[in-house]
């Protein structure tokens, strides 16, 4: 009987096998039929999203999925060169500043529309300034505006002057921005999409800036939900929401116009789920591909590209462990670690090891910063200077994430842990997950009698050392917890300083400081990986995500 | 009946009220720090503070919990933190792909279900029956997300190697996740994507939507199949006992006219209870087949909220899923006084 109910099973397995395949095989005959994708003229461009956009209007958000829909229909004052983070024009042909970084005259691309049909001008320059600078209540607030109030740290009716001043429209094509303090960033900040231009006649027609107190956000007006409307190469057609983003050719396009005539960005959580829709050709390409498949979406033959690191991993040490105030302690954990081998055994092709916070593509990188060459016999014996032969530390990292700088946590801590028990230091690992714990870990003040070393990262918006240490080291703060006046005062100043020109070096030397105090160890620049499938060209990846999508083909 | 259905939609509002509070107080006891769950990597203890003070993290707990309950005497369900829509719009506009996964996988439950438990009673104790009953054990021991994977596996991405010359990956000629292909521009008026395709008669858009149905209808509906083919079997072999199904024989009633007329419509009286005692189990289960086969219903929803600590999602939805299934109960119950006259409570 026993025998006979096993035996039964596998007969009805194989049956309803049977009877799947050959409803397979119907169906497979109906979609081969069904689906002659007939390149009609361009094609379209289908390419899958890990979440949904918040919403459509960048000037009110900060997260990557909303940029990357937005760069497709809106365009800013400049941009950076394809692959790069150099400044390029774009709307603006050419700008010009006073000495005192006080002021900006931007000179503007002729015979541009918004989609809408508005002449892009001086006037609507001015009018998207004033419509920052005029933002009240809930709009003002850091989950919304992010960029602007951290930018320019004020609106019109806030207790401190923003650096902000005004805007003054000289001539169709001539807009003068003036600001209150000097700002060697502002123009690099231009690149960013919460600053893009939009159409000040849909702002208005759609209420992009309607709140009613606390009881309706502003990111859902009808203009950020349903009628976003700029000068690029793409004009919004419609958005399903949690499924997809659908975008027509702008046929009036003041520039080279787009190759394919439509983009569908597809929303797929799950990162198994965008593997194997590139696979069965369901889209055409997805980012933040994980380390392991790489090489198997290689042998299969799809594209792989590698987006140049604009990021930083690091391992922080956390001072108010009394070890670690030592700075012998400190040097020896990074003469410790093999940052090479870290590099091999936990991230994607294409990484690579780290010197200082900072990518060597920010201005202010300097070379000649103490490097604290893999030398695990002088990490033993600093330790033995310190008197911390017996050292035990709490080293917290997070899991059930994949980050651009961080991909696969739970590998890094593998390898960084066993480098750190060759030199003798004994580990207790301090596992957290990402969300919602971990941040509050690494970064609350309940975190920090919880962890002694963490691993965590950053990677940056736009070509600007502040945006890097300034974020880390500018202040006291509960993730490194050290005091170190001179370096907060030097972040200051460097940060107050009214051009690029002059940054840079103080920014030099500022990076030498750094690493002479080893706060923490920088680790890498991890790569991370776009894919594509075979007949995908023209995909610049670009390490600040600025990729628009008109120069691309797609053969099938 | 009517003061029955009375007193069973009145004895719901404690239920609910308690609920409610229940959930409220859990939540809240989760670790974490939903301000700097939602800030990510670039919060400030200024925007973290802002944030709490905008969502009124830092009142106290019953304070927090009355302004709530004001709000959702009014219909306002909140807004989620982390997206900042509504969260009652949110949930309608992900709920058609919850209720069509969810129909899908009861129709699958039901229309394989019934006439397998019928057959299987019919020659109880035969090999058909032997293996209906291993097989709904089956269905019932294995957990949902493992064969939403294993089909998702084998008919949707493809094994390597074949079995006596036949390529394995020719198995999988299904779509492996989402509702729909991209490329195909669909109109959607509903947004139950097989209503809208026939509604729009856009044909290939609707047959594209019933072929990224099926394996996660399979796997959803496993449990409720197992469910209805013990059950129908079980309800059916009792009927086939009875003193009037032996009379019938005896008449010389034709073998159709006595299924239908006495055996299957007895039988089935138990088999719709059971039937709508699904709902919930659906719901459930849908949470862990959306986020498998990637489709982005209220259950993926629910599970993203759980681990960014969304409060206001997790607290409207279960508690508009507890109503449902409060509900569904409540109609069951009535239906079933409705078939069986000997049921009714006075």
């Amino acid at each position: 009987m026993r025998f006979n109910k096993s035996f039964g099973k596998g007969v009805a397995l194989v049956a309803s096998l049977a009877v799947l395949g050959t409803l397979g095989a119907c169906a497979k005959s109906q979609r081969d039929t069904g689906s002659g994708t007939a390149s009609t003229s361009g094609g379209d461009f289908v390419f899958a999203a890990s979440s949904d956009p918040v919403m459509l209007d960048p000037a009110m958000a900060s997260d990557g999925e909303t940029f990357r829909v937005s760069r497709q229909i809106f365009e800013g004052l400049v941009s950076t060169k394809p692959g790069t983070v150099d400044l390029e024009p774009l709307l603006a042909k050419s700008w010009t500043n006073t000495p005192d970084g006080k002021s900006y005259t931007f000179t503007l691309q002729e015979g541009v529309k918004f989609h809408d049909g508005t002449d892009f001008n001086a006037e609507a320059v001015c009018a998207n300034f004033d419509r920052w600078y005029n933002w009240t209540g809930l709009n003002q607030n850091e989950n919304i505006t992010y960029y602007y109030g951290k930018l320019f740290k004020g609106f019109k009716d806030s207790k401190t002057k923003g650096i902000y001043d005004s805007c003054e429209a000289k001539s169709a094509t001539q807009a003068t921005i003036k600001l209150n303090t000097p700002f060697a960033g502002f123009v690099q900040a231009m690149t960013l999409p919460a600053f893009s231009m939009q159409s000040p006649t849909a702002l208005k027609k759609y209420n992009a800036d309607d709140t009613k107190g606390t009881e309706t956000d502003p990111r859902f007006s009808a203009y950020a939900t349903a009628h976003p409307t700029g000068t690029g190469p793409f004009k919004f057609d419609k958005w399903e929401r949690d499924q997809q983003v659908t975008l027509t050719r702008n046929d009036d396009y003041w520039g080279d116009k787009a190759k394919v005539s439509k983009v569908i960005i597809r929303t797929i959580s799950d990162p198994k789920a965008r593997t194997q829709e590139l696979e069965a050709g369901n889209i055409d390409g997805y980012d933040l591909v994980a380390p392991a498949d790489v090489q198997a979406l290689k042998d299969k033959g799809f594209q792989i590209e590698n987006r140049p690191a604009f990021n930083i991993l690091y391992l922080g040490f956390n001072q108010k462990n009394k070890a670690l105030k030592n700075l012998k302690v400190r040097q020896a954990i990074s003469y410790a670690i093999d940052k090479a081998a870290v590099v091999k055994q936990s991230l994607p092709e294409g990484s690579a090891p780290a010197k200082e916070f900072m990518p060597s593509m920010v201005e202010g990188y300097e070379e000649g910063v103490t490097d604290y060459a893999y030398n695990p016999t002088k990490a033993k014996k600093l330790l033995k200077e310190a008197g911390a032969e017996n050292l035990t530390l709490r080293f917290a990292y997070p899991t059930g994430v994949s980050r651009p700088y961080m991909p696969t946590p739970e590998d890094t801590f593998v390898a960084i842990k066993s480098q750190l028990e060759a030199v003798g230091i004994k580990i207790t690992p301090v596992a957290a997950k990402w969300s919602p714990d971990y941040l509050d870990l690494a970064q609350s003040p309940e975190g920090t009698t919880k962890r002694d070393i963490h691993l965590l990262g950053w990677t940056g918006d736009y070509n600007d050392p502040d945006n890097f240490i300034g974020v880390f080291f500018g202040a006291k703060s509960n993730e490194w917890g050290f005091d170190n006046p001179k370096l907060f005062a030097d972040l200051k100043k460097a940060r107050e300083l009214p051009t690029r020109e002059e940054q840079t070096p103080l920014y030099k030397q500022i990076n030498k400081e750094i690493a002479d105090y080893a706060p923490g160890v920088p680790i890498a620049h991890p790569a991370p990986s776009l894919a594509f499938g075979k007949g995908v060209k023209g995909y610049v990846a670009s390490p600040v995500q600025d990729e628009v999508w008109s120069n691309i083909t797609v053969d099938r | 009946m009517l003061r029955f259905a009375v007193r069973r939609l009145l004895l719901m509002v404690p239920v609910l009220f308690g609920l409610s509070i229940l959930l409220f107080m859990w939540l809240r006891a989760l670790p974490g720090d939903p301000a700097r769950a939602l800030l990510g990597e670039k919060a400030t203890p200024d925007s973290i503070a802002r944030l709490n003070e905008v969502y009124g993290f830092n009142k106290p707990l019953w304070q927090q919990y009355f302004i709530y309950t004001k709000a959702l005497l009014s219909g306002d369900f909140g807004v989620s933190p982390r997206t900042g829509e509504p969260v009652l719009g949110t949930f309608l506009e992900r709920f058609p792909a919850t209720i069509e996964l969810a129909v899908a996988a009861l129709i699958f439950a039901i229309a394989v279900g019934i006439p397998l438990g019928y057959f299987a009673a019919k020659r109880a104790g035969g090999l058909l029956d032997t293996i209906t009953v291993g097989g709904s054990l089956l269905g019932v021991v294995i957990p949902v997300f493992v064969l939403a994977y294993l089909l998702k596996v084998v008919f949707a991405v493809g094994l390597p190697g074949s079995v006596f010359g036949f390529p394995l990956s020719d198995l999988a000629f299904l779509p492996s996740s989402g509702r729909q292909n991209a490329r195909i521009d669909a109109t959607h008026i509903t947004n139950f994507y097989v209503l809208d395709g026939l509604i729009t008669r856009e044909w290939d858009a609707a047959w594209d939507a019933v072929l990224h149905l099926i394996l996660p209808a399979i796997a959803l509906g496993s449990i409720p199949l197992a469910i209805i083919v013990r059950m129908t079997r079980a309800s059916v072999i009792d009927v086939l006992n009875e003193d009037y199904v032996r009379t019938a024989n005896a008449k010389g009633l034709a073998r159709r006219v006595i299924t239908r007329r006495h055996v299957l419509r007895n039988a089935m009286l138990p088999v719709t209870t059971v039937i709508g005692l699904q709902a919930g189990a659906l719901l459930a289960g849908a949470v862990l087949t959306e986020s498998v086969f990637a489709i982005n219903g209220i259950g993926s929803y629910l599970f993203t909220a759980i681990s960014s600590l969304d409060f206001a999602v997790l607290q409207g939805f279960i508690l508009f899923i507890a109503v449902v299934y409060a509900l569904v109960n409540l109609a069951v119950d009535l239906l079933y006084g409705l078939i069986d006259p000997r049921l009714r409570t006075a």
